[in-house]
């Protein structure tokens, strides 16, 4: 199963009973395989740090709980981290981050280990599915056993492939009991104090276990060289180099052993470090004054593979085929038929500096749209917007923030709250597509459908927005690029802050009914519907031709051809 | 041995399913598989590849989900300009199978760039084993244009490790009910086009 599919299942098999994430590639899965068990509460949260204090509060009460995000989501959640760390749990609490070398899907390329040695808490890595499974059980024993939340660190490679596991029955653990106890939970100066003190010890506890842990094995082979790793990073060793060197396979990450390491590293001639991303095994046998290789090899950036480690420690090369021409590169684009195009479209034409976010409506930073101008962090489009207009206030005539309806509700709405507060001149698009998109299309607090798939409450963004002080609120169907012009143009000239809530379903939902593939009959050439990015439509001999498999109807070509030529297959005007 | 096979494509082609019919049909083998899976932004219409991993026997062990440059004994290719990018990664004797679709990329859609010509009579002119098929064409005989993945598993069947039986069953297990009988049929016709 996935990687992501076998942490699901340790949450199952070790009797967990509240799960709470916020979705994040390559995290997402474990929270969607979860909700199939009907044992688990499974539920999204707006974003990670309420998934995180959800999950504390489960704990509290007794309960084993779980909570899910990306790399970058644990900056969010790290607050409640950092003090979790401090109360310890009742029932275990377990949280998995995942990282993303290479950047297939984030905005950058943090390595999470650091927060766990920030928090100091202990950090899991397994290197395939049958660890990922195995290593979520062991997670809440020494949850448990050592009061602390356990991180279980994953990445791209380990969420996203399928290995085997076996599986084994759910233990149904009734909660522990509830007893107040103001010394551990409740985190004044005074209580805290006291629990600081618990916490180095803990972490000397556990630097104990980590010595003679299973998590943390040898493997010893020839002994001329010896490889210090873990994770994904040893699959790729053990795949380059084989049964020719010994292996010291590190399970638990944060924190690291000494004796284990100082007594592998004498028994070998010759040691490399093999991690993803930092240097912090590395640097930790420094400090123990063994003599290493890693970094100066590694480097810092992206994944490794066993084509890296072949090359640089065998210097192994690899014969291969190339092909001879220039191939163009292929970015990702919006679909066919998404709704957020008519809004860039509209932001293009007229030359709109856009403050950004993050999601599908990311990619309206690339050509031929081109419009984004601030792509920073979930939410930051806002509040950002309203920083560069209180620098430059003339400039708030032209510029707009965007930002999805699931970003919306993660952490845009604390800043449309500053900006009617503090009054920018500012005009705020929400593109609603109902539904979260970028990361597969799960549900948010918007869409009326929880985790589960159950009807639910559904926030009211245009009641919301004037419950914080927006007065100027109102809605337009991004496939009319007329009306959402017109309302980009007033909002921008309007003296107060405004939000234009572009509602559309997102061209991929199945509940949303796609209209016949359009035609282009005797096109002149004038290449204006090729300025919509749209991937139906193609340039062929200077003449534009909509692919049928691609195109949905949308419609939005029609109103940008000036020459009407855009039509349905049986001659209709669409 | 450990054998490779890579499945590179644009994303939103059906490569992902391809890669996990692929997969779970060497898993009932009873050898060691990994397949590694590409999710988010690339699944946007970018350029995707996903690997499927095997031992030949189950004594194999398979550690790493990726396969480097000169590796793949198989590429399934299901465009022709991924063809192209993806070609060395391919093993000396490697054998590629490709669909003749094209789907032009943004910066050629933009004049930005040209979208080369010939692709395949210069993959096979660089001395590589490529099997060419219109898979979307049978895909729509078959009955949709979404089932071109498996046309491109019923070629690689005619080539491969295991009896249609094992592909049909898997197919049966990875396609929603409705459309199980659509897709043996581009599997079949996938196979009988070689
Ligand atoms: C802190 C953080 N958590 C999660 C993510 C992963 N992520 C990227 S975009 C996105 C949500 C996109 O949804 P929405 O705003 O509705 O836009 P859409 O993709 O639907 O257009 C998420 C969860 C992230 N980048 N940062
Ligand atoms: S998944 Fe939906 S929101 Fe995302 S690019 Fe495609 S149509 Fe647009
Ligand atoms: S109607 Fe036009 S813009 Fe919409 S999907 Fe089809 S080709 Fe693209």
């Amino acid at each position: 199963m996935l990687g992501n599919e076998a942490v699901a299942r340790g949450l199952y098999e070790a009797g967990v009973t509240v799960v709470s994430s916020y979705p994040g590639t390559p995290s997402t899965e474990i929270t969607e395989f979860s909700a199939n068990y009907d044992e688990i509460y499974a539920e999204w949260a707006p974003n990670e740090k309420v998934a995180a204090e959800v999950a504390f509060g489960a704990s509290v009460a007794g309960g084993r709980s779980f909570f899910g995000m990306k790399h970058v989501g644990l900056n969010v959640a790290a607050d409640p981290l950092y003090t979790m760390s401090y109360t310890g749990v009742n029932g275990g609490i377990v949280m998995a981050v995942a990282d993303d070398p290479g950047m297939h899907s984030s905005q950058n390329e943090q390595d999470s280990r650091h927060h766990a040695i920030a928090a100091k808490v202990p950090m899991l890595e397994p290197s395939d599915s049958a660890e990922c499974l195995s290593f979520t059980k062991t997670a809440y024993e020494l949850s448990e056993q050592f009061d602390t939340p356990v991180i279980i660190r994953l990445s791209t490679r380990v969420s996203h492939s399928q290995s085997l596991c076996e599986l084994s029955d759910r233990v149904n653990i009734p909660n522990k009991p509830y007893i107040k106890n103001v010394a551990k939970y409740v985190m004044m100066p005074a209580m805290a104090k006291g629990r600081h003190v618990f916490v180095e010890e803990r972490t000397n506890k556990l630097r104990e276990y980590a010595e003679t842990s299973p998590l943390n094995c040898t493997i010893y082979n020839s002994t001329k060289v010896g490889v210090i790793t873990s994770g994904a990073a040893y699959c790729y060793a053990a795949e380059a180099l084989g049964n020719t060197v010994s292996y010291l396979k590190l399970g638990i990450v944060n924190p690291l052993p000494e004796k284990l390491i100082l007594d592998f590293a004498a028994k070998c001639d010759k040691i490399y470090v093999i991690e993803e991303l930092d240097g912090i095994i590395e640097e930790h046998c420094k400090a123990l004054g063994i003599k290493v290789i890693g970094k100066e090899l590694f480097g810092l950036i992206g994944e490794l593979s066993q084509e890296i480690i072949a090359e640089k420690i065998l210097g192994k090369t690899f014969d291969s085929v190339n092909f001879t021409e220039d191939i163009p590169v292929r970015p990702p684009v919006m679909c066919a038929g998404c709704p957020h195009r008519g809004v860039f479209y509209c932001l293009s034409i007229n030359k709109i500096r856009v403050s950004g976010d993050i999601g599908c409506y990311t990619l309206g930073a690339s050509a031929p749209l081109s419009s984004v101008d601030t792509t920073l962090c979930m939410g930051a489009s806002v509040s950002g917007l309203h920083g560069m207009n209180k620098a430059d206030p003339e400039g708030s005539s032209k510029t707009v923030a965007v930002i999805g309806d699931s970003t919306f509700m993660h952490s845009g709405i604390t800043g449309l709250v500053n900006i009617a507060y503090n009054q920018s001149n500012s005009t705020v698009i929400v593109l609603d597509n109902s539904i979260t998109g970028m990361t597969g299309h799960q549900q948010n607090p918007s869409t009326g459908v929880n985790l589960k798939g159950d009807v639910t409450a559904a926030v009211n963004i245009e009641s919301l927005c004037k419950a914080i002080g927006i007065k100027r609120v109102r809605v337009v169907d991004p496939y009319n690029l007329k009306e959402t012009d017109l309302a980009i143009f007033e909002e921008l000239a309007a003296p107060e802050p405004s939000v234009i809530i572009a509602r559309r379903p997102c061209a991929l939902l199945k509940y949303v009914k796609h209209k016949p593939a359009l035609v282009i009959n005797d096109c002149k050439g004038c290449k204006m519907c090729l300025k919509l990015g749209c991937p139906a439509i193609s340039n062929k001999d200077g003449k534009a031709v909509i692919d049928s498999v691609q195109c949905v109807g949308c419609g939005i070509c029609t109103e940008v051809c000036r020459f009407g030529c855009i039509n349905k297959a049986d001659g209709g005007v669409n | 041995m450990v054998k490779s096979i890579m499945i590179v494509g644009v994303g939103g082609q059906g490569t992902l399913l391809a890669s996990r019919i692929i997969g779970n049909a060497l898993i009932k083998k009873g050898v060691d598989v990994k397949v590694s899976e590409v999710h988010g932004m690339s699944q946007r219409g970018g350029s995707v590849v996903t690997y499927v991993r095997f031992g030949e026997t189950s004594a194999d062990k398979v550690y790493s989900p990726v396969i480097n440059r000169g590796e793949a004994d198989i590429i399934i290719a299901f465009e022709q300009l991924e063809a192209a990018r993806y070609v060395s990664f391919l093993k000396k004797g490697g054998k590629m199978i490709v669909s003749t679709q094209t789907i032009d990329p943004m910066p050629v859609i933009t004049g930005n760039a040209a979208y080369p010509a010939d692709i395949i009579a210069k993959i096979k002119s660089a001395g590589i084993d490529i099997t060419a098929v219109d898979a979307l064409e049978l895909a729509v005989k078959a009955g949709s244009a979404k089932a071109s993945n498996v046309v491109l598993i019923g070629v690689l069947a005619s080539f491969a490790v295991m009896s249609d039986e094992a592909w049909i069953e898997e197919i049966e297990e990875c396609v929603p009910p409705k459309f199980v009988e659509l897709n043996k049929k581009a599997f079949y016709l996938g196979k009988e086009s070689i």
